[in-house]
């Protein structure tokens, strides 16, 4: 139905475009892994010298491990508080279902940077936080290591995350027919027994999802670290930034980032198949 | 029957409680806008909006940050829109040889960290000699942002009647006149969806942001700048004007949605 | 002759499983049923008929414990039965879109109520067999759903119904979702199934046909009450009421005016045994038969109509009569080739029932 020249038209510019400014610069990072710097000039001689320093270098190990660590407990976190909420919404909300659910979602369009510079308030030693403990005589000094320390990386991305954790979680929550867990209860099994053998594998898939997004997006994240992290809070993705800052070491950069993007692409494939080996379609 | 109540009232009390946690933080800044003291410390006491005129009358770095924004957001919903509903059309009519992997990698900018597409974004400019500015930072919101656009139109497509296209032809129309008077009509929610999703992304843009960006600061920026040197209440003044701003885009995109639903 | 049946046919000897007492369910203010009475005899096929909207499936769903009856209450062998949760009633369903569990194996769906129960693993395996081999799905055993047509997922869902040993099979609607074909198969299927198991089962259908070719008895619903209940055969050749004779087959309802022992319409009188004042008659139309017909007994009530129209089906042919006095009968007759004009009409008084309404 659709002449040559139409499908030429619509396919084209899109791929070339996606190729060019896309692909292209993402082969650009790759290559620059493999190059070095002298003098401050980066020279286009291949090599591994980069990502032998990466591997021997206890201190890039233990970076990546601290953001690996917060990584994780940004997800397990946002999983703890948005698996409950999602579960509540969908089974003993009731009418008020769909209204929760905007409420649920309007903090995602709240800037990012406007919910890290909220928590860089509340946190600080001067902080509404210390100031409302204070206030109450829970605590007579300030507590010391709220802000700057990795712990407010994990509370304020546990706070951006939460929602987009909670999403897919409900979305595979409704999805389950009602039928099921009327015949589950049917058959005898109690509320419990019908939970964790009925509703808890089948929301697997978007709890997968959510999960998964939470976690590849915390391990780059380098704005919170800057915002609260402090020194003890930096991780992997502020060492590439300061890479291509000050440090001036592109090509090193370059080789941690393609790193990270491994790393990544690692997981979201292998979350990728998990769901499909989950998802009962 | 007794224990499923048990159960609803614990689980109620637990998302209540997470609710509170994920409202406070936004709570704190509004009301802390609208404090004399400055941030930090409580209670909050003596309301005032000087913050706020502060932030009218002499911040103009601000409102300069605020327009590049917008440019760069109007910018970024052109580019991503063209492209994205050709893509649309293309993944929905064309069977063009390596498909599948052009979906995945128009996806990527969306599920990677910032960081890396923003680099690979600098590495290119610096490859082309394209100085760092607020053009290089519309047309890298535009790119990262095509697989946005593409979803939300493809789901017009499928939605629509094909018959519709399949008997303007049938009349007579060329299938460029066709295009015109059929399908884009068809699309105009998901095209209006589609530019306000971007728009909104691209305005709270800054990972990527971060690394194209030259002398002229977008707003996230910006505001990045300032934090870094200390923090005033003006920030809370600003935030809070965002917040605003976010949740009217917000009620209209949530009509317009129900809108093409209903249809 | 007998006067119309008003009491609710009791159920049959073998005891009674379940009785429903004086039933209500409302939701909001729309009342679905109405004190509404009932008993299921043990070891029957009970079927619960009616039009959507006359309450049947929920009444099947406060059996099985879905829903909590507005007033009245539910009792099954001498135990209260509409206080207890779902999961503690003897009391099983087949779902009429099966409601099966999409990511266990159909050997683990089977088995999903006895590990509810606690029953020993050894246990669990053998009568897993026993189900899936009563409903010939053995070799699907490993299988997931999701690989199954709907005839098949339609026999592991009995399967995981009939595997608990339940003393009551809930059954709803199961057989809409099918084929034509698939569906008459089923229908005897279930039907051998229940006679071999000895279970009772309660089966909700708007399907006339199915109601009875399947059950021991039928439950006619109408707008949240009980019309009717009584065997297919009762129920066809006695219908209770004017609502019963149109739902179930197809009838000529008569208004006449009874005087003395005589029934008269406009066009022709009959004897039968109804106090005086206007009563409504139901005459199936295969009790109409031409009047040149022999097999007619000699005290035949007759009469002329001219024929509208004939609807052929190979057997037998529907005729639609127009009387003399402008009265439209529907007449179904064994083939007789095309026909046309006036001709003499007859039929038994015995076969004109009188109902109510």
């Amino acid at each position: 139905m659709y002449s040559r020249t139409y499908r030429l038209l619509v396919s084209v510019p899109p791929v070339l475009w996606v190729a060019l400014f896309l692909l292209f610069p993402y082969a650009l990072l790759f290559a620059h892994g493999f190059w070095s710097v002298r003098d401050g000039v980066i020279v286009h001689s291949w090599n591994f010298r980069n990502y032998a320093t990466l591997f021997q270098n206890p201190l890039y190990w233990q970076v990546l491990l601290r953001t690996a660590r917060i990584a994780a407990s940004v997800t397990l976190l946002s999983i703890l508080l948005g698996y409950p909420l999602a579960y509540f919404l969908s089974f003993h909300a009731g009418p008020r279902k769909e209204l929760l659910y905007q409420l649920v979602i309007v903090p995602l369009w709240v800037s990012y940077l406007v919910r890290g510079y909220a928590w860089k308030t509340i946190l600080g030693s001067d902080g509404v936080l210390n100031g409302f403990l204070h206030y109450l005589h829970i605590t007579r000094e300030p507590l010391p290591a709220l802000l700057y320390s990795p712990f407010a990386v994990v509370v304020m991305l546990t706070h951006i995350y939460t929602p987009f954790v909670f999403l897919p979680i409900y979305a595979s929550l409704e999805h389950i027919p009602r039928p099921l867990i009327e015949a589950s209860h049917d058959l005898g099994a109690s509320g419990r027994t019908t939970f964790l053998r009925i509703i808890l594998p089948l929301s697997l898939p978007g709890l997968l999802a959510g999960a998964t997004f939470a976690f590849v997006l915390s391990l780059g994240d380098f704005l919170a670290p800057l915002l609260v992290g402090g020194s003890s809070g930096t991780m992997i993705a502020n060492i590439v930034q300061s890479l291509f800052g000050a440090a001036y070491d592109w090509p090193l950069g370059a080789a941690i980032s393609v790193c990270i993007l491994l790393f990544t692409l690692a997981i979201l494939g292998f979350s990728e198949r998990l769901e499909k080996r989950w998802s009962f379609e | 029957m007794n224990s499923r109540s048990a159960t609803s009232r614990v689980l109620a009390a637990y998302a209540a409680l997470v609710f509170a946690f994920i409202y406070s933080p936004i709570a704190v800044l509004v009301v802390y806008s609208f404090n004399r003291d400055g941030v930090g410390g409580f209670p909050p006491r003596h309301f005032t909006f000087d913050w706020y005129r502060q932030l009218f009358s002499s911040d103009t770095a601000i409102w300069d940050s605020v327009l590049n924004s917008l440019l760069v957001a109007a910018g970024a919903v052109l580019v991503s829109l063209l492209l994205g509903l050709l893509a649309a059309l293309a993944l929905d009519r064309v069977d063009f040889p390596a498909k599948a992997l052009f979906r995945r990698l128009v996806l990527l900018p969306l599920i990677l960290p910032g960081i890396i597409t923003g680099l690979s974004m600098l590495m290119f400019a610096v490859f082309a000699r394209f100085e760092r500015s607020l053009t290089l930072v519309f047309l890298g919101h535009g790119t990262a942002l095509i697989s946005v656009a593409t979803t939300e139109i493809f789901a017009g497509l499928q939605k629509m009647d094909r018959r519709q296209e399949e008997a303007s032809l049938d009349l007579g129309a060329t299938p460029w006149r066709t295009f015109w008077l059929v399908t884009l009509p068809n699309l105009r929610l998901s095209l209006i969806a589609a530019g306000l999703l971007v728009f909104t992304l691209s305005m709270d843009e800054i990972a990527v942001t971060f690394f194209l960006i030259g002398s002229d600061n977008t707003l996230p920026l910006e505001i990045w700048g300032r934090l870094r040197r200390g923090i005033t209440p003006e920030i809370n003044a600003i935030s809070s004007l965002i917040l605003a701003a976010s949740v009217v885009l917000l009620v209209v995109w949530y009509h317009l949605r129900t809108r093409s639903e209903r249809q | 002759m007998t006067t119309p049946p008003s009491i609710p046919d009791r159920a049959a000897p073998g005891g009674t499983l379940l009785e429903v007492r004086a039933v209500s369910k409302g939701f909001g203010s729309r009342e679905v049923l109405k004190t509404l009475s009932l008993e299921i005899a043990s070891g029957e096929f009970l079927t619960l008929l009616g039009e959507s909207g006359s309450g049947k499936t929920t009444l099947l769903r406060l059996i099985a414990g879905f829903e909590q009856p507005t007033a009245g209450e539910i009792w099954m062998h001498g135990t209260r039965l509409d206080t207890l949760p779902p999961y503690r009633r003897r009391v099983n369903t087949v779902f009429q879109h099966y409601a099966l569990f999409p990511h266990l194996k159909v050997s683990e769906n089977v088995a999903y109520g006895l590990q509810a129960a606690g029953t020993a693993k050894a246990d669990i395996a053998a009568r897993v067999t026993e189900a899936l081999a009563m409903v010939r799905m053995q070799e699907y055993a490993a299988a997931k759903p999701a690989k199954l047509s709907g005839g098949q997922q339609q026999r592991v869902a009995l399967a995981r119904a009939l595997v608990n040993r339940p003393q009551l099979l809930l059954l709803d609607e199961p057989l809409s979702a099918l084929d034509a074909n698939l569906r008459k198969e089923m229908q005897s299927e279930l039907k051998s199934l229940q006679r071999e198991v000895g279970i009772t089962f309660l089966f909700v259908t708007h399907d006339q046909d199915e109601a009875m070719a399947l059950s021991d008895r039928i439950a006619l619903l109408r707008n949240g009450g009980l019309e009717q209940v009584a065997s297919p055969r009762e129920i066809y050749a006695r219908p209770a009421t004017a609502y019963t004779a149109r739902f179930i087959g197809q009838t000529n309802l008569l208004e006449a005016r009874v005087a003395s022992g005589v029934a008269s319409c406009r066009d022709f009188s009959f004897p039968c045994a109804v106090s005086d004042g206007p009563a409504l008659f139901s005459l199936r139309p295969e009790a109409i038969s031409l009047g040149d017909d022999t097999r007619q007994p000699a005290d035949a009530i007759r009469f002329c109509a001219t024929i509208r129209q004939q609807i052929y089906s190979g057997a037998s042919e529907l005729l639609e009569l127009q009387t003399a006095n402008g009265a439209i009968l529907r007449a179904r007759i064994p083939s007789a080739g095309p026909l046309s004009g006036s001709y003499s009409f007859a039929f038994c008084a015995d076969d004109a029932i009188p109902v109510r309404e």
